[in-house]
């Protein structure tokens, strides 16, 4: 059977370095960092102190009291971000069949916070059982996708994706892949995560997975550098409108991109540790430049995982060389997380939108916070450091991997008649 | 208004995010208050709290309205 076609046609985005689309990509394009000190919970014990968060978030005055206290932060982002591609995509759903527009979401974790406190509420008090009614339906992972479809009437395929930090960009792969099969018109994508509270970054600091350069935050998520000492933890959504490309003719959509492949593998190697030779990342990339129809000759860009990790980097690198080869070279490569902080369940979906919005502007956006080269890596390769790049860009490829093992990789192009 | 029923009034308005005003004795939680199941459930627990009791499950069945809260947390807490 033939694949149908399937476009972008809406954005929307909720960052630690803006709160629109617009706000996020300008952001992207000046290098500017999101990171700063916590402000949301009290962090002297802690061994890592700062975060990107989200700022000047009001879930009140976006939600009303009542709803907002009923949602964790992972739902309130996502509902925000969905809201402006919605409104960006010029969505009426009464003139449309709400039965074939579905809403896959990614999440690494889900409602964490909401998790951590009323297992603390728990554990104050004398062992009676006194849970709030809300405490499960707030927490599952699953949740945010159900709010979207609620508030929006939506009746077609509805989950939630959770690969870690691929999450979302499993989402996107799930929703391009039921699109291209003619199983639904619209799917509302992308992901969102929020965990920058004690759990999450007591959780990640035992690890010894996060930066720890309390006394220069805007500066330590330097992906590629060789005083790189971990990555910033991040929180935010991002939402993708991927339509069924006659569908979007038909209603006059604005078109971003088009989406054209997606691939997956896994590591087999450890729960944590990523393979040290990139085999998993390398069979990813390969296998979305596959199923897009494509060869390294035609890609520009690659969003890379990129953590700011010092074990995490070297394997994307070498799994790069290995998928690439010489046009390793004439690629730009870049870590948008150098500004954003790591979005985990949300990377996906906020670094598709660093891609597909890469096309659309022919600029790469930087890795920045880069001082000090790592002889590890061939210095011949373009990691577009410290300042966007003009260059015109028709296949942007953009990478996520998570605890787990897990590898998604999804290619979007230039949208050609 | 008795003591009870001015903190039970002020469980319901923060819990549902009702004017004061709507927060009459015959007030249904779920037709009148906007309640589902869950916010129901919440109120009960909000009110076992508050008031330092324990609402057995087929009491809390039989408490619908404002009213019917408040006379039975008047009849159920101590003094």
């Amino acid at each position: 059977m033939e694949f149908k076609r399937v476009v972008v046609t809406g954005l929307g985005a909720l960052t630690p370095i803006g709160n629109t689309v617009a706000e996020y990509w300008n952001g992207l394009i000046n290098g500017v960092s999101g990171a700063a000190f916590i402000k949301s919970f009290d962090v002297e014990k802690f061994k890592t102190k700062f975060a990107c968060e989200v700022k000047n978030f009001d879930a009140d005055g976006f939600l009303g009291r009542k709803d907002a206290r009923k949602l964790d932060p992972f739902v309130q982002y996502a509902l925000f971000s969905t809201e402006e591609a919605v409104k960006d995509a010029g969505l009426d759903f009464e003139k449309l069949d709400t039965s074939r527009i579905g809403v896959i979401w990614g999440s690494g974790i889900g409602g964490l916070k909401t998790f951590l406190d009323e297992v603390v509420n728990f554990a104050k008090g004398d062992g009676t059982p006194k849970f709030n009614p809300f405490f499960i339906p707030k927490m599952i992972a699953d949740i945010a996708p159900g709010h979207i479809s609620i508030k929006y009437g939506l009746r077609g395929p509805n989950f939630t994706t959770v690969s870690a930090c691929a999450s979302s960009n499993n989402s996107l792969i799930d929703a391009f892949n039921y699109l291209r099969l003619g199983k639904a018109n619209m799917f509302i994508t992308g992901g969102s995560e929020a965990i920058i509270n004690e759990a999450g970054i007591g959780g990640f600091n035992a690890m010894h997975a996060l930066s720890t350069r309390n006394d220069d935050p805007a500066t330590a998520s330097r992906p590629f550098d060789l005083d790189r000492d971990g990555f910033v933890a991040g929180e935010g959504a991002g939402t993708i409108i991927l339509e069924e490309l006659e569908h979007a003719k038909a209603r006059g959509a604005k078109i971003y991109a088009e989406m054209v492949g997606g691939g997956m593998s896994a590591d087999a190697y450890h729960m944590t540790a990523p393979h040290p030779e990139g085999l998993g990342a390398c069979l990813v990339m390969k296998a979305a430049l596959e199923d897009a129809g494509l060869t390294p000759a035609d890609v520009d860009y690659v969003n890379v995982h990129g953590t700011s990790t010092p074990i995490g980097d070297p394997q994307e690198v070498k799994a790069i060389t290995d998928a690439f080869g010489d046009r390793i070279y004439d690629i730009n490569i870049s870590s948008t997380k150098s500004m954003t902080g790591h979005l985990l369940g949300a990377a996906g979906a906020v670094e598709a939108i660093a891609a597909i919005l890469a096309i659309k502007n022919d600029i790469i956006p930087p890795t920045i916070n880069h001082f000090t080269d790592d002889p590890a890596f061939d210095p011949k390769i373009n990691f577009t450091f410290n300042k966007a790049q003009k260059r015109v860009v028709n296949v942007a490829q953009s990478n996520g991997f998570g605890f787990g093992g897990h590898n998604a990789s999804v290619i979007f192009r230039k949208y050609q008649d | 208004m008795s003591d009870i029923a001015s903190r039970v009034k002020a469980i319901i308005v923060e819990k549902l995010g009702v004017d004061e005003s709507e927060v009459t004795p015959e007030a249904s939680f779920t037709n009148d208050l906007g309640a589902d199941s869950l916010d129901t459930v919440e109120l009960i627990m909000e009110f076992e709290k508050e008031f330092n009791v324990a609402i057995p499950d087929d009491q809390a069945e039989t408490i619908g309205t404002v009213g019917q809260a408040v006379a039975y947390l008047e009849k159920n807490v101590k003094a």
